[in-house]
Protein backbone atom coordinates (compact mmCIF):
# COMPACT_ATOMS: atom_id res chain seq x y z
CA UNK A 1 0.00 0.00 0.00
CA UNK A 2 1.35 3.44 -1.24
CA UNK A 3 0.71 6.92 -0.55
CA UNK A 4 1.92 9.48 -2.79
CA UNK A 5 2.39 12.19 -0.79
CA UNK A 6 3.04 11.52 3.56
CA UNK A 7 2.95 14.45 6.09
CA UNK A 8 4.81 13.04 8.84
CA UNK A 9 2.75 12.10 11.81
CA UNK A 10 5.87 13.42 14.79
CA UNK A 11 5.54 17.34 14.46
CA UNK A 12 4.20 19.77 17.05
CA UNK A 13 2.40 18.14 19.81
CA UNK A 14 2.42 15.28 18.79
CA UNK A 15 6.00 15.37 18.75
CA UNK A 16 5.65 17.14 22.10
CA UNK A 17 3.61 14.61 23.47
CA UNK A 18 6.25 11.95 21.93
CA UNK A 19 9.17 13.55 23.80
CA UNK A 20 7.04 13.48 26.93
CA UNK A 21 6.44 9.58 26.88
CA UNK A 22 10.43 9.12 26.88
CA UNK A 23 11.47 9.60 30.13
CA UNK A 24 9.22 6.60 31.19
CA UNK A 25 11.80 4.40 30.10
CA UNK A 26 15.67 3.78 29.97
CA UNK A 27 15.31 2.37 26.28
CA UNK A 28 14.10 4.96 23.30
CA UNK A 29 12.73 1.51 21.76
CA UNK A 30 10.48 1.34 24.15
CA UNK A 31 8.04 3.83 23.49
CA UNK A 32 7.66 2.26 19.78
CA UNK A 33 4.03 0.54 20.83
CA UNK A 34 2.57 3.91 21.78
CA UNK A 35 4.54 5.59 18.79
CA UNK A 36 2.54 3.46 16.90
CA UNK A 37 -0.74 3.69 18.65
CA UNK A 38 -0.14 7.71 18.35
CA UNK A 39 0.16 6.82 14.35
CA UNK A 40 -2.99 4.46 14.00
CA UNK A 41 -4.94 7.61 16.09
CA UNK A 42 -3.97 9.96 13.62
CA UNK A 43 -4.43 8.27 10.62
CA UNK A 44 -6.35 4.99 11.36
CA UNK A 45 -3.67 2.70 10.17
CA UNK A 46 0.08 2.36 9.80
CA UNK A 47 1.52 2.52 6.25
CA UNK A 48 5.31 1.97 5.66
CA UNK A 49 5.84 5.35 5.15
CA UNK A 50 4.94 5.86 8.88
CA UNK A 51 6.79 3.06 9.73
CA UNK A 52 10.17 4.57 8.55
CA UNK A 53 8.90 7.93 10.44
CA UNK A 54 8.46 5.78 13.99
CA UNK A 55 11.91 4.04 12.85
CA UNK A 56 13.95 7.69 12.17
CA UNK A 57 12.50 9.14 15.17
CA UNK A 58 13.39 6.42 17.53
CA UNK A 59 16.28 5.43 16.03
CA UNK A 60 15.03 2.29 14.88
CA UNK A 61 15.26 0.08 11.36
CA UNK A 62 12.10 0.22 9.74
CA UNK A 63 12.58 -3.18 9.33
CA UNK A 64 12.72 -3.63 13.29
CA UNK A 65 9.57 -1.43 13.18
CA UNK A 66 7.63 -3.52 10.87
CA UNK A 67 8.29 -6.76 12.40
CA UNK A 68 6.96 -5.41 15.59
CA UNK A 69 4.09 -4.18 13.44
CA UNK A 70 3.69 -7.34 12.24
CA UNK A 71 3.46 -8.91 15.55
CA UNK A 72 0.52 -7.26 17.05
CA UNK A 73 -3.06 -7.71 15.50
CA UNK A 74 -4.62 -4.59 16.49
CA UNK A 75 -2.40 -2.27 14.36
CA UNK A 76 -3.79 -2.05 10.53
CA UNK A 77 -1.37 -2.65 8.07
CA UNK A 78 -4.29 -1.19 5.25
CA UNK A 79 -6.90 1.34 5.99
CA UNK A 80 -10.10 -0.22 7.07
CA UNK A 81 -13.64 0.97 6.59
CA UNK A 82 -14.70 4.29 8.76
CA UNK A 83 -16.13 2.14 11.51
CA UNK A 84 -14.16 -1.39 12.25
CA UNK A 85 -15.98 -4.13 14.11
CA UNK A 86 -14.38 -6.75 16.18
CA UNK A 87 -17.04 -9.28 17.04
CA UNK A 88 -15.69 -11.93 19.79
CA UNK A 89 -16.50 -15.65 18.81
CA UNK A 90 -13.94 -17.36 21.06
CA UNK A 91 -15.73 -20.84 23.07
CA UNK A 92 -17.68 -18.86 25.57
CA UNK A 93 -18.63 -16.51 23.12
CA UNK A 94 -19.36 -18.95 20.65
CA UNK A 95 -21.70 -20.77 23.17
CA UNK A 96 -24.04 -18.11 23.64
CA UNK A 97 -24.39 -17.81 19.78
CA UNK A 98 -21.48 -15.18 18.61
CA UNK A 99 -21.75 -16.68 15.60
CA UNK A 100 -24.93 -15.31 14.87
CA UNK A 101 -24.14 -11.89 15.58
CA UNK A 102 -20.75 -11.83 13.12
CA UNK A 103 -23.64 -13.12 10.21
CA UNK A 104 -26.07 -10.44 11.51
CA UNK A 105 -23.36 -7.53 10.95
CA UNK A 106 -22.06 -9.06 7.88
CA UNK A 107 -25.25 -8.98 6.18
CA UNK A 108 -26.58 -5.68 7.88
CA UNK A 109 -23.16 -3.74 6.50
CA UNK A 110 -23.13 -4.99 3.45
CA UNK A 111 -19.54 -6.62 3.88
CA UNK A 112 -19.57 -9.93 1.83
CA UNK A 113 -16.63 -11.36 4.19
CA UNK A 114 -14.42 -11.30 6.99
CA UNK A 115 -11.74 -8.47 6.94
CA UNK A 116 -13.14 -7.07 3.57
CA UNK A 117 -15.06 -3.63 3.47
CA UNK A 118 -18.45 -2.80 2.92
CA UNK A 119 -18.15 -1.37 -0.89
CA UNK A 120 -19.25 2.34 0.74
CA UNK A 121 -16.03 2.28 2.86
CA UNK A 122 -18.12 2.44 5.84
CA UNK A 123 -17.37 -0.74 7.64
CA UNK A 124 -15.23 -3.87 8.12
CA UNK A 125 -16.13 -6.57 9.83
CA UNK A 126 -13.59 -8.98 11.55
CA UNK A 127 -13.88 -12.21 14.34
CA UNK A 128 -12.04 -11.47 16.68
CA UNK A 129 -10.52 -13.43 19.70
CA UNK A 130 -11.19 -13.13 23.41
CA UNK A 131 -12.43 -9.80 24.33
CA UNK A 132 -12.13 -10.02 28.15
CA UNK A 133 -15.88 -9.90 28.58
CA UNK A 134 -17.00 -13.30 28.46
CA UNK A 135 -19.82 -12.92 30.92
CA UNK A 136 -21.75 -10.30 28.60
CA UNK A 137 -22.41 -12.17 25.17
CA UNK A 138 -21.68 -10.91 22.55
CA UNK A 139 -18.79 -8.40 23.09
CA UNK A 140 -18.13 -6.55 19.89
CA UNK A 141 -15.80 -3.13 19.72
CA UNK A 142 -17.16 -0.77 16.90
CA UNK A 143 -14.03 1.95 16.40
CA UNK A 144 -12.59 2.40 20.62
CA UNK A 145 -16.38 1.42 21.57
CA UNK A 146 -16.62 -1.66 23.60
CA UNK A 147 -20.04 -2.61 23.44
CA UNK A 148 -21.78 -6.13 25.69
CA UNK A 149 -24.26 -8.23 24.65
CA UNK A 150 -24.85 -7.75 21.55
CA UNK A 151 -27.61 -10.20 20.18
CA UNK A 152 -28.28 -10.53 16.18
CA UNK A 153 -31.69 -8.71 16.67
CA UNK A 154 -29.88 -5.59 18.05
CA UNK A 155 -27.58 -5.55 15.55
CA UNK A 156 -29.54 -3.49 12.57
CA UNK A 157 -30.43 -0.64 15.73
CA UNK A 158 -26.48 -0.72 16.78
CA UNK A 159 -25.44 0.16 13.45
CA UNK A 160 -27.36 3.32 12.93
CA UNK A 161 -25.47 5.18 15.81
CA UNK A 162 -22.53 4.26 13.47
CA UNK A 163 -23.06 6.19 10.06
CA UNK B 1 -24.14 -9.27 35.42
CA UNK B 2 -22.74 -6.03 35.12
CA UNK B 3 -22.19 -4.00 38.35
CA UNK B 4 -24.14 -2.32 40.34
CA UNK B 5 -26.18 -5.12 41.74
CA UNK B 6 -26.33 -6.56 44.81
CA UNK B 7 -24.26 -9.58 46.25
CA UNK B 8 -24.99 -12.63 46.70
CA UNK B 9 -25.35 -13.42 50.01
CA UNK B 10 -22.63 -16.61 49.86
CA UNK B 11 -20.23 -14.13 48.49
CA UNK B 12 -17.67 -12.55 50.63
CA UNK B 13 -16.79 -9.49 49.18
CA UNK B 14 -13.78 -7.93 49.43
CA UNK B 15 -12.10 -6.61 46.32
CA UNK B 16 -15.79 -6.48 45.06
CA UNK B 17 -17.19 -4.10 47.79
CA UNK B 18 -17.46 -1.28 45.91
CA UNK B 19 -18.07 -2.68 42.24
CA UNK B 20 -20.65 -0.63 40.72
CA UNK B 21 -19.77 2.59 43.14
CA UNK B 22 -18.82 5.25 40.81
CA UNK B 23 -17.93 7.30 43.43
CA UNK B 24 -15.14 4.97 45.12
CA UNK B 25 -13.57 5.60 41.30
CA UNK B 26 -12.00 8.73 42.48
CA UNK B 27 -9.90 9.95 44.42
CA UNK B 28 -11.85 11.64 47.30
CA UNK B 29 -13.90 8.79 46.95
CA UNK B 30 -11.72 6.53 47.51
CA UNK B 31 -10.06 7.95 50.50
CA UNK B 32 -13.56 8.16 51.99
CA UNK B 33 -13.48 4.46 51.94
CA UNK B 34 -10.56 3.82 53.67
CA UNK B 35 -8.09 3.93 50.76
CA UNK B 36 -4.61 4.81 50.64
CA UNK B 37 -4.61 3.70 54.61
CA UNK B 38 -3.19 0.64 53.90
CA UNK B 39 -0.36 2.11 51.60
CA UNK B 40 0.69 4.85 54.58
CA UNK B 41 0.99 2.07 56.81
CA UNK B 42 3.55 -0.53 54.37
CA UNK B 43 5.32 2.67 53.25
CA UNK B 44 6.10 3.06 57.47
CA UNK B 45 7.34 -0.59 57.46
CA UNK B 46 10.49 -1.70 56.51
CA UNK B 47 10.40 -3.48 52.66
CA UNK B 48 10.80 -6.82 54.32
CA UNK B 49 8.17 -6.34 56.83
CA UNK B 50 5.42 -5.97 54.23
CA UNK B 51 6.82 -8.73 52.35
CA UNK B 52 6.73 -11.04 55.52
CA UNK B 53 2.88 -10.30 56.25
CA UNK B 54 2.28 -10.68 52.12
CA UNK B 55 4.10 -14.20 52.68
CA UNK B 56 1.79 -15.03 56.10
CA UNK B 57 -1.61 -14.29 54.09
CA UNK B 58 -0.90 -17.14 51.97
CA UNK B 59 -2.20 -15.04 48.82
CA UNK B 60 -0.98 -16.51 46.09
CA UNK B 61 -1.24 -15.23 42.00
CA UNK B 62 -4.38 -15.32 40.64
CA UNK B 63 -3.00 -14.63 36.99
CA UNK B 64 -2.74 -18.79 36.57
CA UNK B 65 0.07 -20.19 37.88
CA UNK B 66 -0.74 -19.63 41.91
CA UNK B 67 2.93 -18.98 43.13
CA UNK B 68 2.80 -17.26 46.26
CA UNK B 69 2.66 -13.74 46.14
CA UNK B 70 5.10 -13.32 49.40
CA UNK B 71 7.66 -15.67 48.43
CA UNK B 72 7.84 -14.29 45.01
CA UNK B 73 8.45 -10.58 45.93
CA UNK B 74 11.17 -12.60 48.31
CA UNK B 75 13.35 -13.47 45.57
CA UNK B 76 14.10 -9.65 44.26
CA UNK B 77 17.70 -8.91 45.67
CA UNK B 78 17.47 -7.36 49.04
CA UNK B 79 20.65 -5.12 48.23
CA UNK B 80 19.88 -2.95 45.32
CA UNK B 81 22.58 -2.72 42.62
CA UNK B 82 20.58 -1.46 39.72
CA UNK B 83 16.80 -0.08 39.55
CA UNK B 84 14.13 -2.69 40.43
CA UNK B 85 11.04 -2.95 38.34
CA UNK B 86 6.92 -4.29 39.10
CA UNK B 87 5.01 -5.30 36.11
CA UNK B 88 1.12 -4.74 36.75
CA UNK B 89 -0.14 -8.16 34.48
CA UNK B 90 -3.43 -6.39 33.01
CA UNK B 91 -3.64 -8.16 29.84
CA UNK B 92 -6.28 -10.41 31.06
CA UNK B 93 -7.08 -12.20 27.78
CA UNK B 94 -7.47 -16.04 28.88
CA UNK B 95 -11.03 -17.29 27.22
CA UNK B 96 -13.47 -17.17 30.45
CA UNK B 97 -11.78 -14.83 32.94
CA UNK B 98 -13.26 -11.02 32.79
CA UNK B 99 -12.28 -9.77 36.80
CA UNK B 100 -8.95 -7.57 36.26
CA UNK B 101 -11.59 -5.66 33.81
CA UNK B 102 -14.09 -4.92 36.92
CA UNK B 103 -11.34 -4.31 39.07
CA UNK B 104 -10.06 -1.43 36.92
CA UNK B 105 -13.02 -0.09 35.94
CA UNK B 106 -14.58 0.23 39.59
CA UNK B 107 -11.34 0.58 41.75
CA UNK B 108 -8.75 2.00 39.88
CA UNK B 109 -7.11 2.99 43.23
CA UNK B 110 -7.48 -0.32 44.91
CA UNK B 111 -5.26 -1.47 41.96
CA UNK B 112 -2.64 1.58 42.42
CA UNK B 113 -2.47 1.27 46.18
CA UNK B 114 -1.77 -2.29 45.85
CA UNK B 115 0.80 -1.56 42.54
CA UNK B 116 2.28 1.37 45.02
CA UNK B 117 2.36 -1.33 47.98
CA UNK B 118 4.55 -3.84 45.89
CA UNK B 119 6.67 -1.66 44.58
CA UNK B 120 7.94 -0.17 47.71
CA UNK B 121 8.35 -3.81 49.16
CA UNK B 122 10.48 -4.89 46.44
CA UNK B 123 12.15 -1.73 45.84
CA UNK B 124 10.82 -0.76 42.83
CA UNK B 125 11.09 3.41 41.57
CA UNK B 126 8.89 2.13 38.18
CA UNK B 127 5.46 0.08 37.77
CA UNK B 128 4.49 -0.80 34.38
CA UNK B 129 0.72 -1.53 34.01
CA UNK B 130 0.60 -3.48 30.96
CA UNK B 131 -3.22 -3.71 29.46
CA UNK B 132 -4.33 -5.05 26.87
CA UNK B 133 -5.01 -2.79 24.01
CA UNK B 134 -8.61 -3.91 24.02
CA UNK B 135 -9.94 -2.67 26.96
CA UNK B 136 -10.49 0.98 26.01
CA UNK B 137 -12.81 1.72 29.05
CA UNK B 138 -10.50 0.73 31.62
CA UNK B 139 -7.18 2.46 30.00
CA UNK B 140 -9.12 5.38 30.27
CA UNK B 141 -10.61 5.26 33.91
CA UNK B 142 -7.08 3.71 35.15
CA UNK B 143 -5.52 6.69 33.01
CA UNK B 144 -7.74 9.27 35.07
CA UNK B 145 -7.06 7.90 38.44
CA UNK B 146 -2.77 7.88 37.69
CA UNK B 147 -3.55 11.47 36.96
CA UNK B 148 -5.49 11.79 40.46
CA UNK B 149 -2.67 9.98 42.19
CA UNK B 150 -0.06 12.08 41.28
CA UNK B 151 -2.23 15.41 41.71
CA UNK B 152 -2.42 13.92 45.54
CA UNK B 153 0.97 13.07 45.83
CA UNK B 154 0.73 9.74 46.56
CA UNK B 155 2.61 8.81 43.60
CA UNK B 156 5.96 10.64 42.39
CA UNK B 157 8.84 11.80 43.72
CA UNK B 158 8.11 12.45 47.12
CA UNK B 159 5.37 9.71 47.28
CA UNK B 160 3.17 10.17 50.51
CA UNK B 161 5.41 12.62 51.39
CA UNK B 162 8.00 10.06 52.57
CA UNK B 163 10.69 11.34 49.87
CA UNK B 164 10.34 7.93 48.09
CA UNK B 165 9.92 8.34 44.24
CA UNK B 166 7.32 5.50 43.30
CA UNK B 167 6.18 6.19 39.52
CA UNK B 168 3.63 4.37 38.04
CA UNK B 169 2.68 4.40 34.30
CA UNK B 170 0.41 2.59 31.79
CA UNK B 171 1.48 0.55 28.85
CA UNK B 172 -1.01 -0.16 26.20
CA UNK B 173 -0.66 -3.65 24.33
CA UNK B 174 -2.06 -4.24 20.61
CA UNK B 175 -3.88 -7.48 20.70
CA UNK B 176 -1.47 -10.47 21.42
CA UNK B 177 -3.26 -13.15 24.14
CA UNK B 178 0.94 -14.15 24.52
CA UNK B 179 1.68 -10.68 26.01
CA UNK B 180 0.04 -12.16 29.02
CA UNK B 181 3.04 -14.77 29.53
CA UNK B 182 5.17 -12.99 31.70
CA UNK B 183 8.65 -12.96 29.59
CA UNK B 184 6.47 -12.23 26.70
CA UNK B 185 5.37 -8.87 28.41
CA UNK B 186 8.20 -7.76 29.43
CA UNK B 187 9.58 -7.95 25.75
CA UNK B 188 6.07 -5.98 25.13
CA UNK B 189 7.12 -3.34 27.17
CA UNK B 190 10.51 -2.80 25.63
CA UNK B 191 9.05 -2.17 22.16
CA UNK B 192 9.48 -5.71 20.89
CA UNK B 193 7.98 -8.63 19.53
CA UNK B 194 5.75 -10.06 21.87
CA UNK B 195 7.61 -13.36 22.24
CA UNK B 196 8.50 -15.31 25.56
CA UNK B 197 11.81 -15.87 26.47
CA UNK B 198 13.88 -18.72 27.79
CA UNK B 199 13.84 -19.23 31.86
CA UNK B 200 16.21 -19.06 33.59
CA UNK B 201 17.52 -16.36 33.73
CA UNK B 202 14.12 -15.47 36.12
CA UNK B 203 12.62 -12.17 35.95
CA UNK B 204 13.58 -11.33 39.46
CA UNK B 205 17.37 -11.44 38.15
CA UNK B 206 16.83 -10.50 34.55
CA UNK B 207 13.68 -8.92 34.04
CA UNK B 208 12.30 -6.11 31.70
CA UNK B 209 15.19 -4.13 30.37
CA UNK B 210 17.97 -6.48 31.85
CA UNK B 211 16.46 -5.69 35.41
CA UNK B 212 15.02 -7.45 38.14
CA UNK B 213 11.71 -7.29 37.73
CA UNK B 214 7.99 -9.02 39.67
CA UNK B 215 5.23 -9.56 37.62
CA UNK B 216 1.97 -9.55 39.14
CA UNK B 217 -1.60 -10.00 37.80
CA UNK B 218 -4.35 -7.34 38.64
CA UNK B 219 -6.26 -9.34 41.04
CA UNK B 220 -3.45 -10.55 43.29
CA UNK B 221 -1.90 -6.66 43.56
CA UNK B 222 -5.66 -5.31 44.39
CA UNK B 223 -5.67 -8.08 47.25
CA UNK B 224 -2.65 -6.35 48.94
CA UNK B 225 -3.82 -3.10 50.35
CA UNK B 226 -6.83 -5.30 52.26
CA UNK B 227 -3.95 -7.56 53.61
CA UNK B 228 -2.04 -4.65 55.02
CA UNK B 229 -5.33 -3.29 56.39
CA UNK B 230 -6.26 -6.25 58.40
CA UNK B 231 -3.53 -8.36 58.27
CA UNK B 232 -2.18 -11.68 57.10
CA UNK B 233 -3.52 -14.08 59.72
CA UNK B 234 -7.30 -12.43 58.89
CA UNK B 235 -6.63 -13.59 54.80
CA UNK B 236 -5.28 -16.70 56.01
CA UNK B 237 -8.44 -17.35 58.01
CA UNK B 238 -10.39 -17.23 54.26
CA UNK B 239 -10.05 -20.46 53.50
CA UNK B 240 -12.93 -23.09 53.25
CA UNK B 241 -11.52 -26.17 52.34
CA UNK B 242 -7.23 -26.29 52.14
CA UNK B 243 -5.36 -24.32 54.53
CA UNK B 244 -2.59 -23.46 51.39
CA UNK B 245 -5.86 -21.77 49.27
CA UNK B 246 -6.01 -18.24 51.47
CA UNK B 247 -8.10 -15.58 50.59
CA UNK B 248 -11.51 -14.40 48.47
CA UNK B 249 -11.12 -15.30 44.70
CA UNK B 250 -12.89 -13.29 42.07
CA UNK B 251 -14.43 -16.40 39.76
CA UNK B 252 -15.73 -15.29 36.42
CA UNK B 253 -18.82 -17.27 35.19
CA UNK B 254 -19.88 -17.43 31.45
CA UNK B 255 -21.30 -19.86 28.88
CA UNK B 256 -24.93 -21.47 29.37
CA UNK B 257 -25.45 -19.99 32.70
CA UNK B 258 -28.43 -18.25 33.53
CA UNK B 259 -26.37 -15.32 35.66
CA UNK B 260 -23.11 -15.18 33.88
CA UNK B 261 -20.59 -12.88 36.14
CA UNK B 262 -18.26 -12.61 38.52
CA UNK B 263 -18.96 -14.00 41.70
CA UNK B 264 -16.10 -13.34 44.85
CA UNK B 265 -16.08 -16.00 47.21
CA UNK B 266 -14.05 -17.87 49.64
CA UNK B 267 -10.99 -20.42 48.68
CA UNK B 268 -12.47 -23.74 48.58
CA UNK B 269 -16.06 -22.82 47.68
CA UNK B 270 -17.94 -25.29 45.97
CA UNK B 271 -17.86 -25.37 42.22
CA UNK B 272 -21.87 -26.88 41.50
CA UNK B 273 -23.10 -24.45 44.25
CA UNK B 274 -21.67 -21.40 42.58
CA UNK B 275 -23.21 -22.73 39.29
CA UNK B 276 -26.48 -23.53 40.86
CA UNK B 277 -27.13 -21.09 43.83
CA UNK B 278 -25.41 -18.05 43.32
CA UNK B 279 -25.36 -18.11 39.21
CA UNK B 280 -28.80 -19.69 39.02
CA UNK B 281 -28.16 -23.32 37.14
CA UNK B 282 -28.01 -23.82 33.39
CA UNK B 283 -30.63 -22.18 30.87
CA UNK B 284 -34.07 -24.01 32.03
CA UNK B 285 -34.12 -27.30 30.32
CA UNK B 286 -31.05 -28.39 30.13
CA UNK B 287 -28.52 -29.91 31.99
CA UNK B 288 -24.55 -29.18 32.79
CA UNK B 289 -22.31 -31.33 31.00
CA UNK B 290 -19.05 -29.60 31.48
CA UNK B 291 -16.80 -27.07 32.91
CA UNK B 292 -13.61 -25.74 32.53
CA UNK B 293 -12.80 -24.14 35.66
CA UNK B 294 -9.57 -21.88 35.26
CA UNK B 295 -9.43 -20.16 32.32
CA UNK B 296 -9.71 -21.93 28.63
CA UNK B 297 -6.11 -23.39 29.68
CA UNK B 298 -6.70 -25.90 31.93
CA UNK B 299 -8.59 -29.53 31.24
CA UNK B 300 -12.22 -30.06 31.05
CA UNK B 301 -14.51 -31.51 33.68
CA UNK B 302 -17.19 -33.88 33.18
CA UNK B 303 -20.57 -33.43 35.34
CA UNK B 304 -19.52 -35.55 38.38
CA UNK B 305 -16.24 -34.05 38.20
CA UNK B 306 -17.17 -30.61 38.46
CA UNK B 307 -20.08 -31.62 41.08
CA UNK B 308 -17.26 -32.43 43.26
CA UNK B 309 -14.62 -29.91 42.69
CA UNK B 310 -13.50 -27.49 44.96
CA UNK B 311 -12.43 -24.04 44.44
CA UNK B 312 -9.46 -23.76 45.08
CA UNK B 313 -5.83 -24.77 43.84
CA UNK B 314 -6.01 -27.91 45.59
CA UNK B 315 -9.15 -29.10 45.10
CA UNK B 316 -9.36 -28.41 41.55
CA UNK B 317 -5.99 -30.22 41.14
CA UNK B 318 -8.02 -33.62 43.07
CA UNK B 319 -9.96 -33.13 40.07
CA UNK B 320 -7.68 -33.21 37.63
CA UNK B 321 -8.10 -29.97 36.56
CA UNK B 322 -6.50 -26.53 37.87
CA UNK B 323 -7.48 -23.37 39.38
CA UNK B 324 -5.99 -21.28 36.62
CA UNK B 325 -7.21 -17.36 36.41
CA UNK B 326 -10.64 -18.48 38.21
CA UNK B 327 -12.61 -17.65 34.59
CA UNK B 328 -15.34 -20.51 34.99
CA UNK B 329 -16.78 -21.57 31.28
CA UNK B 330 -19.94 -23.61 31.59
CA UNK B 331 -21.17 -26.07 29.34
CA UNK B 332 -24.60 -27.38 29.45
CA UNK B 333 -26.27 -30.59 27.14
CA UNK B 334 -26.83 -28.50 23.75
CA UNK B 335 -22.71 -27.98 23.47
CA UNK B 336 -21.18 -29.83 21.09
CA UNK B 337 -17.76 -30.76 22.74
CA UNK B 338 -15.60 -31.02 19.53
CA UNK B 339 -17.17 -27.87 17.69
CA UNK B 340 -15.93 -25.89 21.27
CA UNK B 341 -13.18 -27.67 21.53
CA UNK B 342 -11.91 -26.74 18.01
CA UNK B 343 -12.46 -23.30 18.13
CA UNK B 344 -10.23 -23.18 21.46
CA UNK B 345 -7.69 -25.10 19.43
CA UNK B 346 -8.08 -21.84 16.98
CA UNK B 347 -8.10 -19.39 19.83
CA UNK B 348 -4.60 -21.06 20.62
CA UNK B 349 -3.40 -21.25 16.85
CA UNK B 350 -3.94 -17.88 16.28
CA UNK B 351 -2.43 -16.65 19.37
CA UNK B 352 0.89 -18.79 19.41
CA UNK B 353 3.62 -16.74 18.75
CA UNK B 354 5.23 -19.39 16.09
CA UNK B 355 8.71 -19.65 17.74
CA UNK B 356 8.19 -23.19 19.04
CA UNK B 357 8.01 -25.67 16.20
CA UNK B 358 5.83 -28.24 18.15
CA UNK B 359 3.49 -25.07 19.29
CA UNK B 360 2.99 -23.54 15.82
CA UNK B 361 2.51 -26.70 13.64
CA UNK B 362 0.96 -28.73 16.48
CA UNK B 363 -2.20 -25.70 17.37
CA UNK B 364 -2.60 -25.39 13.53
CA UNK B 365 -2.52 -29.20 12.98
CA UNK B 366 -4.81 -29.29 15.82
CA UNK B 367 -6.91 -27.07 14.30
CA UNK B 368 -6.74 -28.66 11.05
CA UNK B 369 -7.64 -32.36 11.96
CA UNK B 370 -10.57 -31.06 14.40
CA UNK B 371 -12.10 -29.57 11.72
CA UNK B 372 -11.77 -32.75 9.00
CA UNK B 373 -13.72 -34.49 12.06
CA UNK B 374 -16.42 -31.95 11.77
CA UNK B 375 -16.57 -31.85 8.38
CA UNK B 376 -17.31 -35.57 8.42
CA UNK B 377 -13.80 -36.38 6.50
CA UNK B 378 -12.44 -37.90 10.08
CA UNK B 379 -11.26 -41.62 10.32
CA UNK B 380 -11.05 -43.72 13.71
CA UNK B 381 -7.36 -43.22 13.83
CA UNK B 382 -7.75 -39.15 14.15
CA UNK B 383 -8.38 -39.48 17.67
CA UNK B 384 -5.25 -41.34 18.49
CA UNK B 385 -3.35 -38.86 16.28
CA UNK B 386 -4.35 -35.95 18.06
CA UNK B 387 -3.45 -37.46 21.77
CA UNK B 388 -0.02 -38.22 20.03
CA UNK B 389 0.14 -34.63 18.64
CA UNK B 390 -1.01 -32.95 22.22
CA UNK B 391 1.68 -35.03 23.82
CA UNK B 392 4.35 -33.53 21.41
CA UNK B 393 3.17 -30.13 22.21
CA UNK B 394 3.54 -30.94 26.15
CA UNK B 395 6.51 -29.85 28.33
CA UNK B 396 8.29 -28.85 25.47
CA UNK B 397 8.43 -25.14 24.67
CA UNK B 398 9.32 -21.81 26.00
CA UNK B 399 6.08 -21.47 27.57
CA UNK B 400 3.00 -22.78 28.25
CA UNK B 401 0.59 -21.64 25.52
CA UNK B 402 1.32 -24.75 23.69
CA UNK B 403 0.47 -27.03 26.62
CA UNK B 404 -2.75 -25.12 27.16
CA UNK B 405 -3.66 -26.18 23.72
CA UNK B 406 -3.54 -29.54 24.50
CA UNK B 407 -5.55 -29.35 27.63
CA UNK B 408 -8.48 -29.12 26.61
CA UNK B 409 -8.10 -31.34 23.31
CA UNK B 410 -6.66 -34.05 25.56
CA UNK B 411 -9.63 -34.26 28.33
CA UNK B 412 -12.16 -33.58 25.97
CA UNK B 413 -11.19 -36.56 23.88
CA UNK B 414 -10.85 -39.20 27.18
CA UNK B 415 -14.23 -37.63 28.54
CA UNK B 416 -16.67 -36.82 25.87
CA UNK B 417 -14.90 -39.41 23.31
CA UNK B 418 -18.14 -40.56 22.18
CA UNK B 419 -19.16 -37.18 20.64
CA UNK B 420 -15.93 -37.23 18.43
CA UNK B 421 -17.13 -40.67 17.46
CA UNK B 422 -20.46 -39.62 16.57
CA UNK B 423 -19.08 -37.05 13.96
CA UNK B 424 -16.62 -40.05 12.59
CA UNK B 425 -18.85 -42.70 12.44
CA UNK B 426 -21.65 -40.64 10.49
CA UNK B 427 -24.11 -41.03 13.11
CA UNK B 428 -24.08 -36.99 13.35
CA UNK B 429 -24.48 -34.89 10.49
CA UNK B 430 -21.48 -32.99 9.70
CA UNK B 431 -21.07 -29.41 11.18
CA UNK B 432 -18.71 -27.25 8.69
CA UNK B 433 -17.23 -24.38 10.13
CA UNK B 434 -19.59 -21.48 9.73
CA UNK B 435 -17.20 -18.48 10.02
CA UNK B 436 -13.54 -18.57 8.86
CA UNK B 437 -10.69 -16.53 10.16
C1 LIG C 1 0.09 -17.90 27.39
C2 LIG C 1 -0.03 -17.25 28.73
C3 LIG C 1 -0.88 -16.17 28.91
C4 LIG C 1 -1.01 -15.56 30.14
N1 LIG C 1 -1.87 -14.50 30.27
C5 LIG C 1 -1.98 -13.88 31.46
C6 LIG C 1 -2.84 -12.76 31.62
O1 LIG C 1 -3.51 -12.32 30.68
N2 LIG C 1 -2.90 -12.16 32.83
C7 LIG C 1 -2.16 -12.59 33.90
O2 LIG C 1 -2.21 -12.01 34.96
N3 LIG C 1 -1.35 -13.66 33.78
C8 LIG C 1 -1.23 -14.31 32.59
N4 LIG C 1 -0.38 -15.37 32.48
C9 LIG C 1 0.44 -15.77 33.66
C10 LIG C 1 1.70 -14.92 33.75
O3 LIG C 1 2.71 -15.53 32.97
C11 LIG C 1 2.22 -14.80 35.17
O4 LIG C 1 2.33 -16.05 35.73
C12 LIG C 1 1.35 -13.97 36.08
O5 LIG C 1 1.06 -12.71 35.52
C13 LIG C 1 2.04 -13.77 37.39
O6 LIG C 1 1.22 -13.04 38.28
P1 LIG C 1 0.64 -13.73 39.60
O7 LIG C 1 1.77 -14.47 40.26
O8 LIG C 1 0.16 -12.58 40.40
O9 LIG C 1 -0.44 -14.63 39.17
C14 LIG C 1 -0.25 -16.02 31.24
C15 LIG C 1 0.59 -17.12 31.06
C16 LIG C 1 0.70 -17.73 29.84
C17 LIG C 1 1.63 -18.89 29.69
S1 LIG D 1 4.98 -22.28 23.18
FE1 LIG D 1 4.00 -21.20 21.49
S2 LIG D 1 3.48 -19.20 22.30
FE2 LIG D 1 4.95 -20.11 23.74
S3 LIG D 1 6.96 -19.37 23.04
FE3 LIG D 1 6.61 -21.31 21.98
S4 LIG D 1 5.61 -20.74 20.03
FE4 LIG D 1 5.48 -18.97 21.38
S1 LIG E 1 -14.84 -15.35 24.82
FE1 LIG E 1 -15.82 -13.59 24.08
S2 LIG E 1 -15.13 -12.09 25.43
FE2 LIG E 1 -14.13 -13.84 26.17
Amino acid sequence: MHETTYEPVFTGDRKKQLDQLLPRFPTKRAALLPALWMVQQARGWISDHAMAEVAEVLGLTPAYVKGVVTFYTMYHQHPVGKHFVQVCTTTPCNLCGAEGVVKAFLEHTGCKELGATSPDGKYTVIEVECLGACGFPTPVMIGDDFIENVTPEGVPELLRKYQ
Amino acid sequence: MGYPHQPHLKETVVLSQYFGDAEARTYDGWVKRGGYQALEKALAMEPAQVIEIVKQSGLRGRGGAGFPAGVKWSFMPKEKKKPHYLCCNADESEPGTFKDREIMRWTPHGLIEGCAIAQYAIQAEVTYIYVRGEFTEPLRIMEGALAEAYRHGVLGPNAMGTGKRLDMYLHRGAGAYICGEETALMSSIEGRRGNPRIRPPFPAAYGVFGMPTTINNVETLASVPHIINRGGAWYKSLSLSHPKSTGTKLFSVCGNVKRPGNYEVTMGFPLGELIDELCGGVPDGRTLKACIPGGSSVPILNREESESCKLDYEGCVEQGTMLGSGGLIVFDDSADMVYQIMRLARFYAHESCAQCTQCREGTAWTVRILQRILAGQGEAKDLDLLLDLSEQMTGKTICVLSDSCAAPVVSGIKKFRGEFEAYINGTRRPRPVLVHA
